[in-house]
This record gives C-alpha cells, sequence and structure tokens, in this order.
C-alpha cells in the first residue's frame, strides 16, 4: 500500500500533465498505478443489466462491486394487489430463460399454502417441465458461456436445440416464451399424446447435439485456459455466501432440493446428482454439461410412466374450473367468478417453499391474513444470492477473467432483480 | 418433521432459559418469535449447535405489518444442510426506531438480503458493513415495500429523463 503523500503526489503529477500538454509523466513503477472500470449495465458479456465496478492494477482484479437494480419492476409489490392466480404470468419474467420452472415454483408455494395437491398426471407433467426448462436453461449457459471466451460456434449450436425446445414449449403451453402454464391445483392444459412423442424424439437426439458441443470444448486448449481454475470459491464461503444450484454443486457439495426434499415425483426417480470439486468455472461447466445429461434421464422415465387422467384437482372453491363447463353449469360459473373476483382466500399462515431451478434454490415465501391477495410474497431468487459471490470469485483474477466468471455463474438480471 | 420441529425448539428453550419465545406450527414449518436484542446470539447458535447445524440463510426478509406496536418484522429462513431441515426465525419491529442488529457477521449472504429490506421498508440494521439502497436509486427517498407507498408510486420521486 502506498501512503497518502505518494498517493497525492501521483494525482498533481496528473494532473499537472492534463493542464500541460508538454510534460510528460513517469513513474517508477508502472504497475503501481490503480484504476476503477465501470463494466455494464449495457455489455454483452454481462448477460442482461448487471454492473460491475472493478478495481484494477494493471490487469488484476483488485476489488470489485457489482451493482443491480437497473430491471427492478417491484414484482413483490404488485403480487400484493394482486390475486394468486394474477401473479403466475410475472412469474414468466423472473427467470425468462426457464419460465416453466418458474411457473411450478411459485404454485407449488401456493398450493402449500392452500394445503392441496395436484393430480398424479399434472405432477407428471410438471416434472417434465421444469427438466425441460432446466435443459433448456443449461443450453443457453453452455452457448453463452462459450461464446463469453471466444467458441461462437457453440453458441450456434445450442441455440439451434433451444429453438426446438421452443417449439416444444409453444405445443405445451402455447407460447414460446412466456408461458404462464400452471395453475393452482393444476395445469393450463393437459399435453397432447402428439406433443409426448415430439419430446421422446427430441430427447433422443439431444444426447448427441450435445456431445457434439462437447467435442469442441472439453479439450480445447484456449477453452480450458480461459476457464480452467478461474473463478475459484471455497466450500465454506460459498456456503457462508448463499450459493445454491450448480454452481455450489461445482465447490463440492452434494446438495441439490430434489433429492434433499423432495417435492413433485422426484423421489420416485432414479438420477444422480453430479458433482465437482474444482470451485472454478470448469466445475461450474462440468456440472450443467453432467446435469443436462440427468435431465434427459429424468425426462425419459417420465414419458415411461406418464399416467394417464385429469391435470386438475377436484377443489371447486380453489381451482378454476374448465372454461366448458364454465358456460354450460351454474356451480361452476358461480365459482369462477368468485375465485376470479375474491380470489382463493387460504387461511391465516405462512410458508416458505423451495425448488432446485436451474439456477438454484428459487424459493417463494408468502404470508397471507385470510384475503384474496398475499399479505407479503418475498421471492427468493437464485440469481440475486448467487450474483453476491462474485466478488469474492474475481479477487486476484485477471481482467479477461470476469466475462468467463459471469458467465460461469449464469445470473439472469430478470430473477435478480424482481 | 415434527419431531425435528420439537428437538430445534427445546434446544433453543434450554439454551436461552431467561427469554420466553412464542411458536407456532403451519403446515409443518415451525415459526419462532424472537426478541430483537437476542437475534444474533439465537442466530449464531443455530448456526453452531452441532445438532442443528442451521448454516443456509436461506432468505432473509423485511414485512410490513401495518400495526403500530409492531410495525415490521424481520423474518429468517434457515436451511440445515446435514438435517435437511428448514425453521423460520421472525422478529418484531417498532415503528419508530426500525433498527434490528445485523446478521452479517453469522452468514455473510445476509449483506445483501439485508440491503434490500433496507432499501424496500426502511429497516435499518446495526453494524451492517455496507447499507446502501440496492435496487431503488441512492437519492430514492421512500421505501416502496411499505404499506402506506402507493402501488401507482409518488409523481415527481423518482427524476425522469429531460426531453
Amino acid at each position: 500500500m502506498e501512503t497518502k503523500s505518494e498517493q497525492s503526489n501521483r494525482k498533481s503529477k496528473i494532473l499537472e500533465a492534463l493542464e500541460n500538454e508538454h510534460t510528460t509523466v513517469t513513474f517508477d513503477d508502472p504497475l503501481e498505478n490503480e484504476m476503477v472500470l465501470n463494466m455494464g449495465p449495457q455489455h454483452p458479456a454481462t448477460h442482461g443489466v448487471l454492473r460491475l465496478l472493478i478495481k484494477l492494477d494493471g490487469e488484476t482484479v483488485l476489488a470489485s462491486v457489482p451493482e443491480i437494480g437497473y430491471l427492478h419492476r417491484g414484482y413483490e409489490k404488485l403480487a400484493e394487489n394482486c390475486s394468486f392466480h394474477e401473479f403466475i404470468p410475472h412469474t414468466d419474467r423472473l427467470d425468462y430463460l426457464s419460465p416453466l420452472s418458474n411457473n411450478v415454483a411459485y404454485v407449488l408455494a401456493v398450493e402449500k399454502l392452500l394445503g392441496i395437491e395436484a393430480t398424479p398426471r399434472a405432477q407428471y407433467i410438471r416434472t417434465l417441465i421444469c427438466e425441460l426448462a432446466r435443459i433448456s436453461s443449461h443450453l443457453m449457459f453452455l452457448g453463452s458461456l462459450a461464446m463469453d471466451v471466444g467458441a461462437l460456434t457453440v453458441w450456434m449450436w445450442s441455440f439451434r436445440e433451444r429453438e426446438k425446445m421452443y417449439d416444444i414449449f409453444e405445443k405445451i403451453a402455447g407460447a414460446r416464451f412466456t408461458t404462464s402454464y400452471t395453475r393452482i391445483g393444476g395445469l393450463a392444459q393437459d399435453v397432447t399424446s402428439e406433443t409426448l412423442s415430439i419430446i421422446r424424439g427430441f430427447i433422443d437426439d439431444l444426447p448427441g447435439k450435445v456431445l457434439d458441443c462437447e467435442k469442441l470444448l472439453n479439450t480445447n486448449r484456449i477453452f480450458l485456459g480461459r476457464v480452467d481454475g478461474v473463478g475459484v470459491i471455497s466450500k465454506e464461503s460459498a456456503i457462508d455466501l448463499g450459493l445454491t444450484g450448480p454452481s455450489l454443486r461445482a465447490c463440492g457439495m452434494e446438495h441439490d432440493l430434489r433429492r434433499a426434499n423432495p417435492y413433485l415425483i422426484y423421489n420416485d426417480l432414479d438420477f444422480a446428482i453430479p458433482m465437482y470439486e474444482g470451485g472454478d468455472c470448469l466445475a461450474r461447466y462440468y456440472v450443467r454439461m453432467a446435469e443436462i445429461k440427468e435431465s434427459i434421464k429424468i425426462v425419459r422415465q417420465v414419458l415411461d410412466k406418464i399416467p394417464v387422467g385429469e391435470v386438475k384437482t377436484n377443489q371447486p372453491k380453489q381451482v378454476l374450473p374448465n372454461k366448458d363447463r364454465i358456460y354450460k353449469k351454474m356451480e361452476e360459473l358461480i365459482y369462477d367468478f368468485m375465485l376470479i373476483n375474491f380470489g382463493v382466500s387460504p387461511p391465516i399462515g405462512e410458508i416458505y417453499h423451495a425448488v432446485e431451478a436451474p439456477k438454484g434454490e428459487l424459493g417463494f415465501y408468502i404470508y397471507s391474513n385470510g384475503e384474496g391477495q398475499p399479505w407479503r410474497l418475498k421471492i427468493r431468487s437464485p440469481s440475486f444470492v448467487n450474483l453476491q459471490s462474485i466478488s469474492t470469485m474475481m479477487k486476484g483474477a485477471m481482467i479477461s477473467d470476469v466475462v468467463a466468471i459471469v458467465g460461469s455463474l449464469d445470473p439472469v438480471m430478470g430473477e435478480a432483480d424482481k | 418433521m415434527e419431531a425435528m420441529n420439537k428437538k430445534v425448539l427445546e434446544r433453543i428453550k434450554a439454551k436461552f432459559a431467561d427469554t420466553t419465545f412464542e411458536s407456532n406450527e403451519f403446515r409443518g414449518e415451525l415459526t419462532i418469535v424472537i426478541p430483537k436484542e437476542r437475534i444474533v446470539e439465537v442466530c449464531k447458535f443455530l448456526k453452531e449447535d452441532k445438532e442443528l447445524c442451521f448454516d443456509l440463510l436461506a432468505d432473509l426478509c423485511g414485512i410490513d405489518m401495518n400495526t403500530p406496536s409492531k410495525r415490521f418484522g424481520v423474518i429468517y429462513n434457515l436451511y440445515s444442510f446435514t438435517t435437511k431441515h428448514r425453521i423460520r426465525l421472525k422478529t418484531f419491529i417498532e415503528e419508530e426506531h426500525p433498527k434490528v442488529p445485523t446478521v452479517t457477521g453469522v452468514w455473510g449472504t445476509a449483506n445483501w438480503h439485508e440491503r434490500e429490506a433496507f432499501d424496500m421498508f426502511g429497516i435499518i440494521f446495526e453494524g451492517h458493513p455496507d447499507l446502501r439502497r440496492i435496487y431503488m436509486p441512492d437519492e430514492f427517498e421512500y421505501h416502496p415495500l411499505r404499506k402506506d407507498f402507493p402501488l401507482m408510486g409518488i409523481r415527481g420521486s423518482l427524476d425522469l429523463p429531460k426531453k
């Protein structure tokens, strides 16, 4: 560390140079020159509107401060002013790379509050769409990490697969991006057997396509040089900073809510939890690639076992009735009217329910005072918490590693800023 | 799950015998109300106790109860990797001086969560290393998640770009 007088001395030297164009400033040690670099919020490698303030010594990062909030839309305030059903479309816009799993996470929390459970077929379809969303999110991660470190081909290839997934989502939910597919107590509509066979065809093709991408990266000297040993975080500080999801599993912590606190039908499925020890960008990449394969395994099992039946629970006071019955039956019309105008009125109480979203633990804390709207709804978004650890990962890294670290953490600002 | 809830409650009561704790259970989830003076001690105990080991602060959030005696609340959702159990701690703060000690010394992750609660509710976390707004601009005067802040916002509270 330089002393105060040295600092002021250098400052006056710089000022002198600025005032007089003929003076040249020389420092005894050219690297003894710290600068603050402002990266973002408009930067292609920050995955949205993340702003990083980086203090540099030459090319080495001394300290960094992430600044968020550029995409804050006040969803928690909105939630307090709309009914439980009306909030479902807003969950699409949290982690917009995996809207389906957000839909599922939210309705699971509301169903826990209400004390109801979806039908078996709805549970299977929810598991299916959660895993498809995970694959889609991890493919996005694969493409963007590779592009951030300079491999543009992988981006194209992973996006080609994601495009097929969006076609599937359109067949399932009627929309490619903002799906709003789940309903309290069930789903918006059933999945046709034609769609299921399209999913099977896609899942059969996918391992080969993922392997193509892996062949380009796994033994690629440039890629490995950019991510191996970069952005290391220890297991202890990862837990202290609340890191969850694939980034935590890359630190040698075998923790997955699908196994630890099983929800939906994960208890009946056979899948492994990938875990790596490195804690660096490469380990985070390996974990996600292995998770794609595990998700493919889960999707296959779900497709084999999926039962037939209703996709909505028979709880007329809490679950929206089917549209065709509203027009023909008096009772359904009344329930529909009550649910739309006054909302489901859960008992007084508070719950917290978390699921393993593609990026980590996505939790909803709901405090209900017995009315149609939640009194307080808190979204525990994984990207928000994961971003906090970025300063630790970046300490001592090079400036070129910053994009690799941001890419390997895979934050989505829609979720971090809420 | 219920056995675990009972065990947590018993251990806390045994450790802090001089304090009375309110608690309730809803849908299998245990909520313990802690006086705000004891919150850091209780958190530290829950984290460091060998049998309970609540090593992850999953979530921390503020709440506006809209009653004068206990206007605000802070809610701590804890998770244990060892026992895979969740509990919730809660502390209430009066309207006049919305201050509560920080738990950043126990879990590092509390840093941003507390900044968010400060930004949204104006709850002051005493001893926090960097208590700044996280979502709203620094010069913003209000705390948007308070119940007296209107949904449509307040005219003139945010500077819009001039044409």
